[in-house]
Formats: structure tokens, C-alpha cells, sequence
């Protein structure tokens, strides 16, 4: 992994997320929006690292990321996901969920549609129009779900005024993530340490299925589901440690790996080559987990040339029955036999990273230090 | 003012249009102190000055991108009172880099005689930067030695000391005017031969001074000579090159200021002045250049100071002049590095770095977003800095949990209980007043407060009594080790754990459960009675659930009950109702208890299948 541009943006970034590309399209990864926070006037912005016509002595692309066009955000951008290539819907710290259109012939954002009151908190103490944040949402053309911290869940559907559904006190802490398992399922975590299962097609509020750790009850901040193999989904937790669960397989996780030494906010599987993994941290690392089985036995010069890489085993709390058809590298109960390589990507310590996206052999990442990273060749 | 009230006006802070390019500078240079303070131990010996001299080029380069930028935004023209005000800021910066340029060289950098004036020399070439547009202007045009501005550009070249492409200028004079080619030829000479330190030259001073020498009398000779007399230009330019005072007083304007005017009359006429000399001649230089029409400036007096090699003075000066601490606390903290700064006792004790870093970094916390930068400044004061941190970072304002996180964060890793203590309960009381039950608890299981857990805990109880039925099931149903913060706690999960035994139909199992919470003094007092209440269905079963041991047991806890008496707590005016119900309560309880009794007695005297 080498080339990555750091630009200071005079904002922090709380989201940074790729525009997907659309299938079957043989277009280049080109854009990425990011969300901020903590500032008086808080923005979504549009960036592109399209090519500028220069192209240097690899074939790659110069220059950094240029801003396109960007729009106003009431309070602060909890969380950002491109609904479809034109839209994308932004959680706001006022509890109100956003979408915003993108105008690509004239470059500008408008609002599209907006909940206004999606998040609220209805207790005997609090006043009457008490807004919640919004802290996650995450999207599956054409609909929307979104969790806060009043513990509500609520899935929208694209162009319909109302809510479609809300579970009212779904939880009774603080939901901080929430990804589709399958479509009507999904998957939240929240600060007690537990994943709960929802299944929108039962009628009832509770949960279908509650996991959760057998020891302290660390709060777990960020979630994501494996691209192909469904029931494996991976969370990071406020200790900094990455556990890998398999969902069909009793309620606790497949594995816990001591990972960052502060809350790890978020965690991505790569969509095209899930056996790399990525986690970003407040204590302002970026993590390259790299869980493929194809590689011959490397010496230790080989890492040698300014990349920090351990060599960390597995452990495991749990030996469960697994298919071996299904055979993940991330479920592998055998400890001796497998190994994970684990790189950190950016040069120097900086303050928290908030968020990473990858998509093909782009990764983009925000920090709190107002600057925005970019690679072009992750795998290189 | 809010519009249709005279009274009232609202007060905005004035963010200052160019801030967006200044918070960058404020960002990278964080990064740059961090890493400097980090490096301070493995910093030793040779290399020390090296890096010093790194991070000081580092920071330099900040601003000169700030600069740059703002420079863009600022001729962009948008509209006049914002470009006025850029331009003003463009000036600000560009007079702290020019500042701070010359400490590194003289303080930093510690340039010896000889080196000392090649890096004035790049000093100036630096900051003056018309040359370059003047040059590009002149030699884009046809005939580049008739343009009207020739020979300015050839002078400017020679005061800066950049003879080799001033050499060039007078060849191509030459090339068009043969007249004046034998002379151009013989000043083209002067200047290739003048004696330079190059760097990597190992000549000694010495003889740099003795060859200099030799070649000034050269020059003088070829003055007197008049071998220039017929052309003004040259004799004017051969006369620079001497060094003569009023030649260089001439060219003012071309020179621009006095610390040009001070290095050119340093190249040429005393090329290897020692560092401690400098401010003889800067003293003079300025005198000279001003000639008593205008006053010094603040930035002239402070580039005084510094040539004086009197750092406080720089500083002192610069914090008067200057509209913000960024400057200031990062070069001081610089020199402080350097060890240049000696423990200057203020009155509240702490030494003029930290004061400054203090000041810088109060800041910062002053600003919505930037607190996080001043964190780090905080970190690396060793007096004051821990205690100022802590009052600031309290005060700081949480509208989410995640930079309620953030904050926390920042308080454990220094070990600040208090902090953490009083921030996870003003959270903790937030989530209870909006319902937050699970929240609350997981607040005050992080700041490990079991009085707040008790609370949470009485909450849930509370309204399992008004509603007969527990609230977030999910909650207490997975406790986990996080039971142990309190004992009302445990004694919730315990309790529940004793409604999931008697739901599962076993029996016995809550049975002993029940009664162990009662004899371990873990249920309060005033759950007594209900807990007794809950016995009640398990003494009426058909089978005997208590033994005889456990039936003595619960009716010495019934006994124990204050009877009759209102409960601990509650107001002494009780409906009538109340005591009927509880004397009800009380007389089935003794009744369904001694039945239990009699039928245990009975089934453990008696034999096995019989």
C-alpha cells in the first residue's frame, strides 16, 4: 500500500463514504462524500479524485481530492450512506434524518427529503420536543433504516411522508449501529453490548435473536456484515476489540481479537475481497486486516521498508460446528494453522479516526484532525 | 438585531472570513508540535540540530501554504471588504514567516561566520519575491536588453547577489550594444571571479578573506580607472559591488527595506561578518535606510531584536504585535527545544514556554471545534497544564454520546477520575430523566459509580411495584458481571433471575433463591413484603416447594417486618385501605405458612413411600 493523500480541510470528519459504482459499469471509484461535526455549521460535502488529465510515472492518477459542491447540515453528521448513485441520506445529531439529491450537470446538493422528528425521547423528565440523535443509518434501495439514541428504530421507505414502521424503545440503551442482515432482517448494536436481530416481517417489538459477550458488557460501537456469507458480521467495541460472530451459531462470538487501545468506530469488510478487513480507532490508527489463506509463507524481511505488520492468531472462545462448505477465513477455528496480517495504514498518529470506506483499490478515511486521507492502491 | 425588538441584540463572535485557511495552519502544526514533543528524547547529539532545524522548516512550510493559499483567495476578488481583509492576513503571515526565517537562522540553525551570510542571502531572495515576475516580464519580451526596466532587473540581481544570472543580462546587453561589450565583458569578469563561500568548499575563512580582499582592490582599480565611466549603469553597478554606502542608498527603492539594504551592504563589503557583529550593522543599516524620515515599525524592531540575538525580546515583542499565540508558543516552544530559553520566573511560576502554550491552548478551547487540538498542548506542560485541562474539559458542551466518548476518552487516558466521575453522571442523569434506563446504567457502569447504579436500580424496581411487570427485560436479563457495581442491582438481577426460575416452573430452585435474598440482606427492606408476596404462590402449591429449615426462615423475616407500621419512606398519613390490604397480606402469609409448615414437618418425618 503506498501513494496516500492527506488534504486539511478546516472541518472534522465524522463519515467518509465512497459513491458505489454501478454494477457491471466499468467506471473507476471517482467519488466520496463526507459529513462533519462539532462545528457551528456542520456540512455535507462531494469530493471527486477523478483524473485532472495528469498521470504520473505508474499510470496512476496526481493531485488530491477537490471538493465539488457541498450543502448545510443541521447538527452534526452521525452517519452518511449513498441511498442510489444520486442520493444520499445523512443522520443528524438533531434526530433528524436527511436525503440529499446530487445534481451532477450543475454540481450542487439540494434536500430531497427530510423526517425532521425520526429520533425524540419521551420521558416524565424530559421536555416535550426533546430531540434524540440519530446515530446510525443504513440503506437498501428503496429503504431506509435508522436507530438513535432514544433507542427507536425506524425503517422509511424513499418518498413516503411517514415512517413505514417504528419499534418504540427497542432498546433500552443507546442503538449505535445498525446493518441488513438479509433484507427484511436487520442487525443493531448498542451500548450494553448486545446484537440484536430484528425481523420486520414478525409483527411484535421484540428482537428475533440477542448475542452478546459472556464478560463485561463493553459497549460496542460499529458493525458490518460480510459481503457474501451472511450470517458472519463483525463488531468493533469502545476497548478497541474486533469480535467476529456468526449468527446462525449459538450467542456468542467466533472470535475476539484485541485490536485498538481505544473505541473502534468503525469496521469494514471490503465488498469485493472479503478477506481484508478495515478498522479505524479514536486513538487515530487505521487497520488493514488481511485474512487471506493464499499467501506462501513470508519471511520477516519481507515487512520490513516502513510498514508496522504483526502477526496475530486467532482466539477463540468458542468451537462451534461449522459447515465446512461455508468455510470462512474468519470463522477458522484452528488457531495454529491461520494467521492474520494486520497493517496500519497511515503514516503518522494523528487525533481519532472516525471513519473509513473502501470500495475496489480505493480507501478513504476522516479524521478529527480536519484531514481527509486517500489511496488509490490499496493492494499494490 | 432580532428583528421588530430594539432592545435586544445578538451577539455573534466575528469569525473572521479567512479562519477556514488559518484552522488548517492550527491543524498541521499540531501535528508538527506532537511529533516534535515525542522526538525530545531521542534527540541527542549531532543530529539534535538537524531536526531541529526539520521541524523548524516544517512549520515554516505550513505557513508558506496558508499563505499561499489565502494569497489565491485574497486577488480572486470577490468582493473588496474580504479581500482587504485576506490582504491584511496575507501581510500578517507573510512578516511571521520572514520572522521566523531569520531565527532559524540565527538561533536555531546557529549559522557560523561565513555560512551565516549565504543563508541571509537565501533570507532575502526568499522574501522579496518581485524579482521573479520583473525577470519572467523582461526576458518574455523581444528585446529583452532594450525593455525599459533592463537595467532594474540587472541592479536587483546584483544587490541580491545572484551574479551568475546578472552575468547573463549584461552578455545579452552586450550581444545587441557592441559599444558597451568590452566593458560588460570586464564587469561579467568581476562578478564570475568574486570569491564566495560555497557550501562543501573547505577553504578556511582566512582565506576567503584574503582572496576577497584582493579581488575588492581589484574592483576599486578598475573604478578609479574609470574603466566604466561611460556608461552610468555599469559604474553605478561596479560601484555596489564595492559596497558603497550611498550606491546601495541610491537603489532604495529596488532594495524595498532595510534588511535587504543590510544584507547586500554585508555581501559586499564584509562577506564573512561573524554572527555577533550583526547587529552593529543592522543598527546602522536601518539608520541609514530610514534616514530619519520615518520611524521604525514593529516588525522592524523585532527583526532588531533578533539580529541582537535577544530572543525574549523577539518574543515579547511579537506576542504585543501579533493577534493571536500561534506564533509565539510554537516558536518559543521551538527555542525552547533548542535550550536557547532560560527559566524566566513569571509570577505565577510556570516558565514563559508554558505560559505561552498555556495561553495558546486556552485558546483553542475557547473555539467549538478545536478543543482537541488543545488537549495535546495541555498534555506537554508540566506545571499547570494537567489543572488547566481538567477545569477546561468539564466545561465543555456534549450534545451526543459520541463526543461525550471523545471526551471521556481524553479523561481516562490521563487518568482523571474525577472528570470522568462527574461527566458519566451528568450523562447518567440525563438518560434517567429521558427514560434512558439502559443508558443510565451503562454510564454509571463506566465510571464505576455504584451509588448511580443503586438508582437506576431502585428506578426499575419502583416501577415493577407500580406496573407488576419489569421494564427492558433485555436489560436486566443480561447483567452479566456488571450486577456486582451495586448490591441493589444484584439484588435486581437476582430478582429477576428468580421470576425466569419460577416461569421455567422450577420450583425449588427459586424457592432457595428467594430465600437467599431475603436471609443475605441484599433486598431492601421495604421489598420485603413483596418478595414474601411472591413466596405465597409457591407455599399454595400442591407439592411442598420450602422445607421445614426454609418455612422457619420465612416466617421469622415475616416477623421481622415492621408490622403495621407505614413503610420506611412513605408519608405517615396512609389511606385506611392500605393498612387493611397489608394486614390481609400479612394473615394469609401466616396462614399459607403454617399450612406449609404442617405439610413439611409432615413429608420429611415421614418414610419413603409412604
Amino acid at each position: 500500500m503506498e501513494e496516500i493523500y492527506a488534504k486539511f480541510v478546516s472541518q472534522k470528519i465524522s463519515k467518509t463514504r465512497w459513491r458505489p459504482v454501478p454494477p457491471g459499469s466499468l467506471q473507476t471509484v471517482e467519488t466520496f462524500a463526507t459529513g462533519s461535526w462539532d462545528n457551528e455549521e456542520n456540512y455535507v460535502s462531494l469530493w471527486s479524485i477523478g483524473d485532472f488529465g495528469n498521470l504520473d510515472s505508474d499510470g496512476g492518477f496526481e493531485g488530491d481530492h477537490q471538493l465539488l459542491c457541498d450543502i448545510r447540515h443541521h447538527g452534526d453528521v452521525m452517519d452518511l450512506q449513498f441511498f442510489d448513485q444520486e442520493r444520499i441520506v445523512a443522520a443528524s445529531s438533531t434526530g433528524c434524518v436527511t436525503v440529499f439529491l446530487h445534481h451532477p450537470n450543475n454540481q450542487t446538493l439540494s434536500v430531497s427529503q427530510q423526517w425532521t422528528t425520526a429520533h425524540y425521547h419521551t420521558g416524565p423528565g424530559s421536555p416535550s420536543c426533546s430531540s434524540a440523535p440519530c446515530t446510525g443509518v443504513v440503506c437498501s434501495n428503496p429503504e431506509i433504516v435508522t436507530v438513535g439514541e432514544d433507542g427507536r428504530i425506524n425503517l422509511f421507505r424513499a418518498d413516503h411522508k411517514e415512517a413505514i414502521r417504528t419499534i418504540d424503545n427497542a432498546d433500552s440503551s443507546t442503538l449505535h449501529a445498525v446493518t441488513f442482515l438479509r433484507t427484511p432482517e436487520i442487525l443493531t448494536v448498542n451500548s450494553i453490548g448486545q446484537l440484536k436481530i430484528w425481523d420486520f416481517r414478525q409483527q411484535g417489538n421484540e428482537p428475533s435473536q440477542i448475542l452478546s459477550l459472556t464478560g463485561d458488557r463493553v459497549p460496542l460501537h460499529c458493525v458490518d456484515r460480510h459481503p457474501n456469507q451472511q450470517h458472519v458480521v463483525a463488531t468493533g467495541g469502545q476497548d478497541g476489540m474486533l469480535s467476529i460472530w456468526d449468527v446462525r451459531q449459538g450467542t456468542m462470538p467466533v472470535s475476539l481479537l484485541k485490536a485498538h487501545e481505544a473505541e473502534m468506530w468503525e469496521v469494514h469488510f471490503h465488498p469485493s475481497n472479503p478477506d481484508h478487513l478495515f478498522t479505524c480507532s479514536e486513538d487515530g490508527s487505521l487497520w488493514h486486516w488481511d485474512a487471506s489463506t493464499d499467501v506462501p509463507e513470508k519471511s520477516s524481511l519481507f515487512h520490513q521498508g516502513g510498514r508496522n505488520s504483526t502477526f496475530l492468531s486467532h482466539s477463540i472462545s468458542n468451537q462451534a460446528n461449522v459447515h465446512q462448505s461455508l468455510i470462512s477465513s474468519w470463522l477458522i477455528t484452528d488457531p495454529a494453522k491461520d494467521r492474520i496480517e494486520i497493517t496500519s495504514l497511515l503514516p503518522n498518529r494523528t487525533l481519532s479516526v472516525n471513519s473509513l470506506d473502501v470500495l475496489g483499490p480505493c480507501l478513504v478515511c476522516g479524521t478529527d484532525a480536519e484531514a481527509i486521507y486517500v489511496t488509490r492502491q490499496l493492494f499494490s | 438585531m432580532m428583528p421588530g425588538c430594539p432592545f435586544i441584540h445578538i451577539i455573534r463572535k466575528n469569525e473572521d472570513v479567512y479562519s477556514q485557511i488559518l484552522r488548517k495552519l492550527f491543524n498541521e502544526s499540531h501535528g508538527i508540535f506532537v511529533g516534535l514533543q515525542r522526538i525530545e528524547e531521542a534527540l541527542t547529539g549531532k543530529s539534535r540540530k538537524t531536526q531541529l532545524v526539520r521541524v523548524s522548516k516544517n512549520y515554516r512550510s505550513v505557513i508558506r501554504a496558508c499563505l499561499e493559499e489565502m494569497h489565491q483567495l485574497a486577488i480572486a476578488g470577490k468582493d473588496p471588504a474580504s479581500d482587504r481583509q485576506f490582504s491584511i492576513q496575507v501581510s500578517s503571515l507573510s512578516a511571521m514567516e520572514l520572522i521566523w526565517n531569520l531565527c532559524e537562522i540565527l538561533f536555531i540553525e546557529v549559522a557560523p561566520a561565513g555560512p551565516l551570510l549565504l543563508h541571509l542571502l537565501d533570507w532575502v531572495q526568499l522574501h522579496v519575491c518581485e524579482v521573479d515576475s520583473l525577470s519572467a516580464d523582461v526576458l518574455g519580451s523581444e528585446n529583452p536588453s532594450k525593455h525599459e526596466r533592463f537595467w532594474n532587473l540587472v541592479t536587483v540581481l546584483v544587490l541580491q547577489g545572484r551574479l551568475d544570472e546578472a552575468r547573463q543580462m549584461l552578455s545579452k546587453e552586450a550581444s545587441t550594444s557592441p559599444t558597451s561589450a568590452g566593458m560588460c565583458r570586464i564587469l561579467g569578469d568581476l562578478m564570475r571571479t568574486m570569491p564566495v563561500l560555497s557550501p562543501g568548499n573547505t577553504q578556511t575563512l582566512t582565506e576567503l578573506e584574503l582572496k576577497w580582499q584582493h579581488w575588492h582592490e581589484g574592483c576599486e582599480r578598475h573604478l578609479q580607472d574609470g574603466t566604466f565611466a561611460s556608461s552610468p549603469h555599469l559604474e553605478s553597478l561596479c560601484k555596489i559591488m564595492l559596497g558603497d554606502e550611498a550606491a546601495l542608498l541610491e537603489q532604495k527603492e529596488l532594495l524595498s527595506n532595510w534588511y535587504h539594504f543590510l544584507v547586500t551592504r554585508l555581501l559586499y563589503s564584509h562577506p564573512t561578518v561573524k554572527p555577533m557583529d550583526l547587529h552593529f550593522y543592522a543598527q546602522s543599516s536601518l539608520d541609514l535606510f530610514l534616514g530619519g524620515e520615518s520611524s521604525p515599525e514593529p516588525l522592524d524592531n523585532i527583526l532588531m531584536a533578533a539580529f541582537e540575538f535577544d530572543i525574549h525580546q523577539v518574543i515579547k515583542e511579537c506576542s504585543i504585535s501579533l493577534s493571536n499565540w500561534w506564533f509565539v508558543a510554537h516558536l518559543t516552544d521551538l527555542l525552547d527545544h533548542c535550550r536557547l530559553l532560560q527559566s524566566h520566573n513569571l509570577y505565577f511560576g510556570s516558565n514563559m514556554r508554558e505560559f505561552l502554550l498555556l495561553e495558546y491552548a486556552s485558546g483553542l478551547f475557547a473555539h467549538h471545534s478545536l478543543w482537541q487540538l488543545g488537549v495535546d498542548y495541555f498534555d506537554y506542560c508540566p506545571e499547570l497544564g494537567r489543572v488547566s485541562l481538567e477545569l477546561h474539559i468539564e466545561r465543555i458542551p456534549l450534545s451526543t454520546e459520541q463526543k461525550a466518548l471523545k471526551v471521556l476518552r481524553v479523561c481516562e487516558q490521563r487518568q482523571m477520575t474525577e472528570q470522568v466521575r462527574s461527566i458519566c453522571k451528568i450523562l447518567a442523569m440525563k438518560a434517567v430523566r429521558n427514560n434512558r434506563l439502559g443508558s443510565a446504567l451503562s454510564w454509571s457502569i463506566r465510571a464505576k459509580d455504584a451509588a448511580f447504579a443503586t438508582l437506576v436500580s431502585d428506578r426499575f424496581l419502583r416501577d415493577y411495584c407500580e406496573r407488576g411487570c419489569f421494564s427492558d427485560l433485555d436489560l436486566i436479563d443480561n447483567l452479566g458481571p456488571a450486577m456486582m457495581l451495586s448490591d441493589r442491582l444484584t439484588f435486581l438481577g437476582k430478582y429477576r433471575e428468580f421470576h425466569r426460575l419460577y416461569g421455567e416452573k422450577r420450583f425449588v430452585d427459586a424457592a432457595s433463591l428467594l430465600l437467599s435474598l431475603m436471609t443475605s440482606q441484599i433486598a431492601p427492606r421495604s421489598f420485603w413484603m413483596t418478595l414474601l408476596t411472591d413466596a405465597l404462590p409457591l407455599l399454595e402449591q400442591k407439592q411442598v416447594i420450602f422445607s421445614a429449615e426454609q418455612t422457619y426462615e420465612l416466617m421469622r423475616c415475616l416477623e421481622d417486618l415492621p408490622s403495621g407500621r407505614p413503610v420506611r419512606g412513605e408519608p405517615d398519613a396512609q389511606p385506611l385501605q392500605d393498612d387493611d390490604v397489608e394486614a390481609t397480606k400479612v394473615e394469609m402469609l401466616r396462614l399459607a405458612l403454617a399450612r406449609n409448615l404442617a405439610r413439611s414437618i409432615i413429608k420429611e418425618g415421614s418414610l419413603e413411600g409412604s
